[in-house]
């Protein structure tokens, strides 16, 4: 039972970093990104790489997984999703889905359709236990990893001048720029950052989640669900939203393998339709 | 005798700012009514809570002496209670002869014809063309609402509402933004609006105002300030007060 | 007032313009039915045209006239699909006994998913469309035991088209049958949205306060345009299955909506032609680039979607022409002499 929480748990932290830049882009930057997986999974592929091809130790391929997703986005933030701001949603969504279907097919063309493996150094393999509950040590690495990642991200959005600017810049981009606010470079920091982590968010899932070409599509829907049910007023919501899910994933695979994907299904679109602004979000 | 449209303790509250305040109002039959009061006195509140588009915290709104509190906007047109609004509501990609011709067939309860045309009843075409002629738009009726001049649309506005063939009417600012040139167009169509309809006419503008009603209500902070004929409402010191108070902006 | 007979007064002529069958659409079908004669080896690629025609015409309903934006039509065509399917596997092989059933079935699972569609910003609906066919590919993928889950829906054996027209090899009763089912449903459309009920659809779509506001039941219209629509989508899916006399999880897939909104996008939305030429040229791009680089074809799909909303498309929302619509001229675009509404134009 509480092994299972315990997975769930981790299952949840990892969807959080996963999308916790989603619901960034989503709430701050009122942009629906679906290609966000896209990034995930070109940290993974990084960390797969280094691992497999070149020996790297996995720890060590961790920084990559965050700098080159986050370089990608960097760029295709300034070149092409700069000018899709202000846009309808629908056109964003098409833009982004385009973009998801060009990554699926070029990492195919690429690194071929099977899954790709990443093999844990031996002092993360294994469980151990404590107080009578089996722990695996890469899913406690993973909490820890992420846990870490959560206050930071927290502190930076409420404590820092960053922080404070950021919001500036999307309450009133016009006032924020009349402050003397470098308001596009906010922007692309932020995104940039949104796509690092949910590289590294990758690279770390790799092992849990698996990782072939289509891992963009398949967690898109659950990168939707953290922000539906969480909403995007903050990220302390995504981030229950994210727990909430993680350990009813795993739970339910576990006691009802029947209803398989049903139930979270379900509970978004009845989120979505009774409180569209998110679970946790105020009414506006 | 029953009034054309009447509210009974009509109350609004948003969180605690109390947009209509305990609102007791009557429109007689015919009447040629204005309510007017300074800006956020809550006339558009007040507006959106008789046609439904607000659900009161409280009070009762009657048209014709039937309760239709609880009736959602499109039953109250077809009730015979129709409105303009402020900012032009209009469909702009359907031309004005499409849209009146919405209004007519929805009346006259054609809203779920599917299979004939429009342009193949002549009862809502005979319709169309009265409507279209006592707004002036007959020669526009086939352009895109879109790309009408501003002026024209705000006439399309109120013959949209008055081919619904309301008992009462709501102008809700109908001379708001219109160009000097076009003003007098609109102000004589309002003018020739018919008496078997009642009319309520919400506006800032007090020339438009003293030129075409007959009683006024002034409302303040979601409460009626105070009733009354043209002349004793424009020499009622209170009101001036009120009005110069707010007149700075 | 009698209006003399022969003579139109402009009311008439103005009501009678938009629904007025246009030359251009008389040779535009004479093309598709000519294909028959035409081509010999392409038989199946013209009925999966058909196929696909049929269920953009169906999101058109929604998207074009109605303004509901959808990421999950799939839905109803992998329900209309396992319907029919089942109905053939089990014995019930008449083909256009298959087609009322998918319909119907579409039709209710459209009417009870309405409700949750009626309010909410263009966002919410596209993830909760998004969600009812997740919902739906998930309850197909576990009900193995009815839909022969991941292996797919094996066994349907067709009867013949109205116990006459035998289903063959080349797929030439398949091209028929399905340009048949797409013409009548195409009339049916086009009747619908030229009706006082379409064009209150096409007003809700401009201006749902209007729309209320003449007395228009905004919610039990929509509700009925969707599960119309649905309908359709259903009866796309019950020709695929009896087409290709198999079903398959893939008739649920996100892809399938993604690419319905794709065609709609290259065709345009809101004026009917625009799904059936879409899905023409969806069609021919996927057959020429299947050619090529079959296992790719996704990548060529993303990259012209990135392209079309990057070089600033109309929005779809706005129900314009779209690409071809333009250059095709205004097939079936009365009323619509001028340029779009500013916000509908494309961007520099």
């Amino acid at each position: 039972m509480l092994t299972i929480l315990f997975d769930g748990v981790a299952y949840g932290m990892l969807l959080f970093v996963l999308a916790c830049g989603l619901a960034v882009t989503l709430g701050l930057m009122n942009f629906v990104n679906l290609a966000h997986g896209a990034f995930a999974m070109a940290g993974g592929y990084v960390s797969a790489l280094m691992l497999n091809r070149w020996g790297v130790p996995f720890v060590a391929t961790l920084p990559f997984a965050f700098i080159i997703p986050a370089a990608i986005g960097l760029v295709l933030e300034r070149t092409l999703y700069v000018h899709l701001y202000g846009r309808s949603h629908l056109d964003q969504v098409l833009f982004s889905i385009g973009l998801v279907f060009m990554s699926v097919a070029a990492v195919d063309y690429a690194f071929g359709s099977q899954q790709q493996f990443i093999r844990l150094p031996a002092w993360l393999q294994g469980r151990v236990e404590i107080a009578g509950v089996q722990v695996g040590l890469y899913r406690s690495f993973i909490i820890a990893i992420c846990a870490v990642l959560v206050i930071a991200i927290q502190l930076v959005l409420t404590k820092t001048r960053f922080g404070s600017r950021l919001r500036a810049a999307v309450d009133d981009p016009r006032v924020a720029r009349g402050l003397g606010i470098n308001v596009n470079g906010i922007f692309a920091a932020t995104f940039a950052v949104g796509s690092g982590l949910a590289g590294l968010g990758g690279a770390l899932g790799a092992e849990i989640l698996g990782l072939d070409p289509s891992f963009p599509l398949k967690f898109m829907i659950y990168f939707l669900i953290v922000v539906t049910v969480g909403g995007t007023s903050g990220i302390v919501g995504p981030f229950v939203a994210s727990l909430i899910l993680g350990i009813a994933d795993v739970a339910g695979k576990y006691y009802v393998p029947a209803f398989g994907a049903f139930v979270i299904y379900t509970l978004m679109i009845v989120v979505l339709v009774l409180r569209p602004q998110g679970l946790f979000a105020r009414a506006r | 005798m029953t009034a054309a449209l009447e509210t009974i303790g009509l109350k609004k509250r948003f969180g605690g700012l109390t947009a209509t305040d305990d609102v007791t109002f009557r429109l007689e039959k015919g009447a040629r009514h204005a309510l007017i009061g300074p800006n956020g006195a809550g006339k558009t509140t007040f507006i959106n809570l008789l046609t439904g588009v607000l659900a009161p915290s409280g009070g009762t709104v009657l048209l014709e002496g039937a309760d239709i509190t609880r009736l959602p906007p499109d039953a109250r047109v077809r009730r015979g209670l129709a409105r303009t609004f402020q900012i032009n509501q209009l469909f702009p990609a359907l031309t004005p002869l499409e849209t009146i011709g919405l209004a007519v067939s929805e009346r006259l309860g054609g809203g779920w014809h599917w299979w004939r045309s429009l342009g193949t009843r002549r009862p809502i075409m005979a319709e169309i063309e009265a409507v279209a002629e006592r707004f002036g738009l007959t020669d526009i009726l086939g352009e895109r609402t879109a790309t009408l001049p501003y002026g024209k649309q705000r006439l399309l506005e109120i013959a949209v509402a008055f081919a619904s063939k309301p008992r009462v009417l709501l102008l809700d600012e109908p001379a708001a933004g219109v160009p000097e040139a076009e003003r007098a167009d609109l102000l004589a169509a309002v003018a020739a609006l018919p008496r078997e309809v009642s009319v309520l006419l919400i506006e800032h503008d007090m020339d438009l105002v003293f030129s075409f009603a007959e009683r006024i209500s002034v409302l303040v902070n979601g409460a009626l300030f105070t009733e009354g004929t043209v002349e004793e409402v424009s020499t009622d010191p209170r009101v001036r007060a009120v009005y110069l108070g707010e007149a700075e902006h | 007032m009698p209006a003399e007979a022969g003579s139109r007064s402009p009311v008439e002529a103005g009501l009678r313009h938009r629904p007025r069958w246009r030359w251009q659409e008389t040779v535009f079908w004479i093309l598709a039915f000519g294909s028959f004669f035409l081509t010999s080896d392409k038989h199946l690629l013209v009925s999966e045209i058909a196929i696909l025609a049929l269920f953009a015409l169906s999101l058109d309903l929604i998207l074009g006239y109605a303004g509901i934006v959808s990421l999950g039509h799939a839905a109803f065509l992998g329900l209309g699909a396992y319907v029919a399917g089942l109905l053939a596997k089990h014995g019930a092989g008449e083909p256009l006994l298959g087609l009322v059933a998918a319909a119907a079935a579409a039709a209710l699972a459209g009417f009870a998913t309405s409700f949750l569609v009626l309010r909410g910003a263009d966002l919410t609906r596209l993830m909760v469309t998004l969600g009812v066919a997740l919902v739906f590919g998930e309850i197909a993928n576990q009900a193995a035991w009815l839909t022969g889950g991941a292996d797919g829906l094996q066994g349907i054996t067709m009867g013949p088209v109205l116990g006459l027209f035998e289903f063959d090899i080349f797929g030439r009763t398949a091209h028929a049958y399905t340009l048949v089912v797409l013409f009548i449903l195409f009339l049916l459309a086009r009747r619908v949205v030229h009706s006082p009920f379409g064009l209150s659809i096409m007003a809700i779509r401009d201006n749902p306060l209007r729309a209320r506001a003449v007395g228009v039941p905004v919610n039990r219209r929509l509700v009925a345009i969707y599960t119309m629509a649905a309908a359709y989508a259903g009866v796309a899916g019950a020709l695929l299955a009896q087409t290709t006399q198999f079903v398959s999880l893939d008739v649920l897939e996100f892809h399938r909506s993604a690419d319905l909104i794709l065609v709609l996008v290259i065709g345009g939305a809101g004026y009917l032609y625009g799904g059936l030429i879409g899905a023409v040229v969806f069609k021919l791009l996927q057959d020429a680039f299947a050619t090529l680089t079959p296992q790719y074809w996704l990548f060529w799909i993303g990259l012209i979607l990135v392209v079309l909303v990057l070089v600033g498309r109309e929005r779809i929302s706005l129900h314009a022409h779209g690409v071809l619509g333009r250059i095709f001229g205004r097939l079936g675009l009365p009323g619509r002499r001028v340029a779009p509404l500013a916000g509908g134009e494309p961007r520099p």
